[in-house]
């Protein structure tokens, strides 16, 4: 386990605001990690304690087995790619890119061979003259990756890079982040709200809310086993019922009981139970578990969404198979779809969720 | 760090220093018993009394209020308008207009005046209170379009063409939807004009007929003769209201509800 | 767009042509000209006469000198007022516009009860055993007086253009390796170039052509070239000549314009 920046028991307050709580976190090499959370969850302190633009209040950011807690940003071997790119304005394209490899005194034939270089990776030959304003959001945000990665940083900061991009472009650049992240073979921590974002690119996703993290896992992880409910409901859509484990392998929601695979939860608890759309099977009436009708229907291309109401809850269902709005069904889940989460006791409990 | 900061700090009470100086002088003369202010007399308020029995000075008063409150009036309602034609005009004309308006800003306030002295000798106006009052809206109209213009380019168009949709008179429109966007703007600049205005002695030395005076002028022509100490209390006065209206207008509400919104 | 639109800049037009256009035009006339109306251009050549060419030459250096100092003094103030984080952008002008509400010409004045020989600064220096200051009735009186009164027309622009440079812009340089001093270099005073610029136009234009501080500060005896316009105009009644050597400091003045025009593109100035 080569962990490249370690970041421990951080806290950070902003004018009595605690952004972060006691914050644990390790970042490997080469790994595609992401921050991931509503705005506010901290998600950005965190990115900046790394870079050096914030100190934090308490705890250590250590880089490569060295405390780098409060080294100044210009001796970090990391580079940061600015949310709204922050291009100097006042230097063509070319002066931008070199901008790092003069402060090093770099030989001019060498930062002329970066420009090209970093230009051909983001596919932007030839715009060594233009200057910033007169090119797109896309264009500049590619630009804003170039200067940061000519001074082949160990660790690329991204914040919310695509973030003022409009969707089709945001899908492309998603792909070109992933090819430039395997060309380059550094580690990039990315910073977004966009689940869709963290769940295409990321390694390891960090989700995360009020300043504390909430669950770590790959994308899979993430998705198909939420470890609380605000993960389950930030991730995707979700169906997210009170529900009662009546002993193992065996769960009450909505007074009818489905079997399922978790264990270990004691008899008679009270769980909040996570169903994914999709993994809502839609059957005849006297096959399903419980019993409701279709009450709303739109089509969405790849499936239809439908609400489905039973025993009183709205069901959000996904279904590649049409059900007319009225028509009566039965609801079957398969044990393995059906994912168990704890109650949470408290608020705060709720927030701390897993620390690692 | 903190080395740096009380640095910072020291730097900026010094800079404070020696602006608001000599204005903590003029308080300090105002109350000085002796005549002169070369030295001090003691303490006293005297001079306070008499301004009221001075109408020369209370005369000047009044025309530089007057003349500062009406320049600024009509150079906001001019400037104004002329911004909402401004930042319909095509780019040249915009460019264009926009150049006259920075002459007057530009230029050196004695050019201004001995231009503005030969234009009322040449049309033959008798120089005076009207002539004073021309100079000033004159001058004061490009700080009304400079402080109005940025708002105006912040302005949404469309917000003015939904008033429109929804069935608003052009004129009813500006006044609901456009007015109440660029109405900081116009008061900025109005209280710009109004300060311009009062502190003005240039423009207005060269405009002045025989018999007119404002307190500027008046302070000029006292220069050889030595300033009247009633001269230091009006301004300590002035100053003083000036700043509790600002303390009042900070403490109010509105103000108070800014300050807590940070 | 609309023509009543157009229209509501009829006031303005007007008035800028009369006030503005017109008035500008007389100077010139009078400039070229002579007493007869003769086109001459021996008003514009008096600038070459001894004391002439001293009062201007003098105008130059004190507000040349006076517009440096201002900027050195202002560009450390207008940094330190933007990272203060005083969100009230409006209350950092209000303390600047501020002593305007005291007469210019008495706080000028008050420099002479602060500097004179027996004066409050040469009291507390004499009370501290310092050598004491003599310079009320000289040309630094002068360049004290253009500095504390022009000031703050350095200081407002300056700040202006600092406080909106993007904050991640600054950032950026730090993290692609610049120091403070190299991002101070590279960055900053590059992007506050139209600040730069606003701020020394509107301290040097009336530094070099101000009568009123000159008078106050600089005794009777010391005479720039805004004297010897004003003297032209309120005593001596040779409108002709005063004309002609207005149209000679205009031409630094529209130097000045012209340096501003290439630098500060926007058309609005970055003076409010």
């Amino acid at each position: 386990m080569n962990k490249l920046i370690d970041l421990q028991h951080i806290t950070k307050t902003f004018d009595s605001n605690t952004v972060l709580d006691d914050m644990n976190l390790y970042i490997r090499e080469n790994e595609f990690l992401t921050l991931l959370g509503p705005s506010g969850c901290g998600k950005t302190t965190t990115l900046r304690i790394i870079g050096g633009f914030e100190n934090p209040d308490s705890g250590s950011v250590i880089f490569d087995g060295q405390d780098i807690t409060s080294l100044a940003p210009n001796k970090r071997q990391v580079n940061t790619v600015f949310q709204k790119y922050a291009l100097f304005p006042h230097m063509d394209i070319a002066e931008n890119i070199a901008f790092g490899l003069k402060i090093k005194n770099k030989s001019k034939s060498y930062i002329d061979d970066k420009i090209k270089y970093a230009l051909k990776l983001v596919n932007l030959d030839g715009y060594e003259r233009r200057m910033p304003d007169s090119l797109s959001g896309g264009q500049q945000q590619r630009i804003a990756i170039a200067r940061a990665i000519v001074n082949e940083p160990k660790v690329l900061l991204l914040d919310e890079p695509l973030g003022a991009l409009d969707l089709k472009l945001r899908q492309d650049m998603q792909y070109e982040l992933i090819r430039l992240k395997n060309e380059l073979g550094i580690t990039f921590i990315y910073v977004t709200h966009d689940q869709e974002e963290a769940l295409t690119m990321s390694d390891t996703i960090v989700v995360m809310n009020q300043g504390y993290i909430q669950q770590i896992g790959t994308p899979e992880d993430i998705y198909n086993e939420p470890e609380n409910a605000f993960v389950a409901d930030f991730i995707g859509d979700s169906n997210i019922l009170d529900s009662i484990m009546i002993r193992d392998e065996l769960v009450e929601i909505l007074g009818a009981r489905f079997a399922c695979v978790d264990t270990g939860f004691g008899e008679n608890t009270p769980v909040d139970v996570v169903i994914r759309p999709e993994d809502v099977e839609l059957v005849e009436p006297e096959n399903g578990t419980i019993e409701g009708v279709v009450t709303h229907i739109i089509f969405k291309g790849v499936h239809y969404e439908m609400e489905v109401t039973a025993n009183g809850f709205e069901w959000l269902v996904h279904s590649t198979r049409m059900f007319a709005v009225g028509t009566k069904v039965g609801i079957h889940v398969d044990p393995f779809n059906i994912q168990i989460m704890h109650k949470p006791e408290s608020e705060d409990e709720e927030a701390v969720g897993v620390n690692e | 760090m903190k080395a740096k900061t009380t640095l910072q700090k020291l730097y900026i009470s010094l800079i404070f220093l020696f602006l608001y100086a000599p204005i903590a002088t003029l308080m300090v003369l105002s109350f000085n018993a002796s005549r002169t202010r070369a030295k001090w007399g003691g303490f006293t308020i005297k001079w306070y009394i008499s301004l009221f029995d001075n109408s020369a000075i209370l005369q000047a008063l009044y025309n530089t209020m007057l003349i500062a409150l009406l320049s600024a009036f009509f150079a906001t309602v001019i400037g104004t308008i002329a911004c909402i034609s401004i930042s319909a005009m095509k780019r040249r004309n915009r460019a264009i207009l926009m150049g006259i308006t920075n002459i007057p800003m530009l230029n050196a306030e004695i050019v201004t005046g001995i231009s503005l002295m030969l234009l009322f000798i040449t049309l033959g106006v008798k120089f005076g209170f009207i002539t004073i009052l021309l100079s000033h809206i004159t001058f004061n109209i490009p700080f009304v379009i400079l402080s109005v213009m940025p708002r105006m380019k912040q302005l949404n168009p469309s917000v003015y063409e939904a008033a429109l949709d929804l069935g608003a008179s052009h004129i009813y429109a500006f006044f609901k939807v456009v007015f109440p966007d660029i109405l900081p703007g116009v008061l900025s600049g109005f209280l710009m004009a109004f300060t311009m205005s009062l502190d003005d002695f240039i423009i207005t030395h060269f405009t002045k007929g025989p018999g007119v005076d404002t307190l500027s002028t008046k302070i000029y022509t006292e220069v050889k003769k030595g300033i009247k100490p009633e001269m230091y209390s009006l301004s300590t006065i002035i100053f003083v209201t000036v700043l509790i209206l600002l303390f009042l207008v900070n403490m109010s509400p509105e103000g108070k509800k800014k300050k807590e919104h940070k | 767009m609309s023509n009543g639109k157009k229209l509501l800049a009829c006031p303005y037009v007007i008035w800028s042509a009369v006030f503005i256009i017109i008035p500008l035009c007389m100077v010139f006339y009078y400039g070229l000209t002579d007493k007869s109306g003769a086109f001459t251009m021996a008003n514009i050549a008096a600038i070459a006469t001894a004391e002439h060419a001293k009062a201007l030459w003098l105008s130059i250096l004190l507000s040349l000198i006076s517009t440096v100092i201002c900027f050195l003094l202002a560009y450390p103030l207008a940094m330190i007022l933007c990272n203060l984080n005083v969100n009230q952008h409006s209350f950092i002008v209000l303390v600047f516009i501020l002593p305007m509400w005291m007469n210019f010409l008495l706080r000028t004045l008050a420099w002479q009860t602060l500097l004179e020989k027996t004066g409050v600064i040469n009291n507390i220096l004499g009370f501290l055993h310092l050598p004491t200051l003599n310079i009320i009735n000289t040309p630094y009186a002068i360049i004290l007086g253009m500095v504390y009164n022009f000031l703050p027309f350095m200081v407002l622009p300056l700040y202006n253009v600092l406080v909106k440079i993007d904050k991640n812009v600054i950032n950026a340089a730090r993290d692609l390796g610049a120091n403070s001093i190299q991002t101070f270099f590279k960055v900053i005073l590059p992007l506050s170039v139209p600040g730069i610029i606003s701020g020394i136009t509107m301290v040097f234009v009336p530094a070099l052509t101000t009568f009123v501080i000159s008078t106050l500060l600089g005794g009777s005896k010391i005479l720039l070239i805004g004297n010897v316009i004003e003297q032209e105009f309120t005593q001596t009644g040779n409108w002709n000549l005063g004309s002609g050597l207005s149209i000679v400091l205009m031409l630094f003045i529209i130097i000045n314009m012209v340096a501003t025009a290439i630098f500060d593109k926007e058309g609005t100035g970055t003076a409010l």
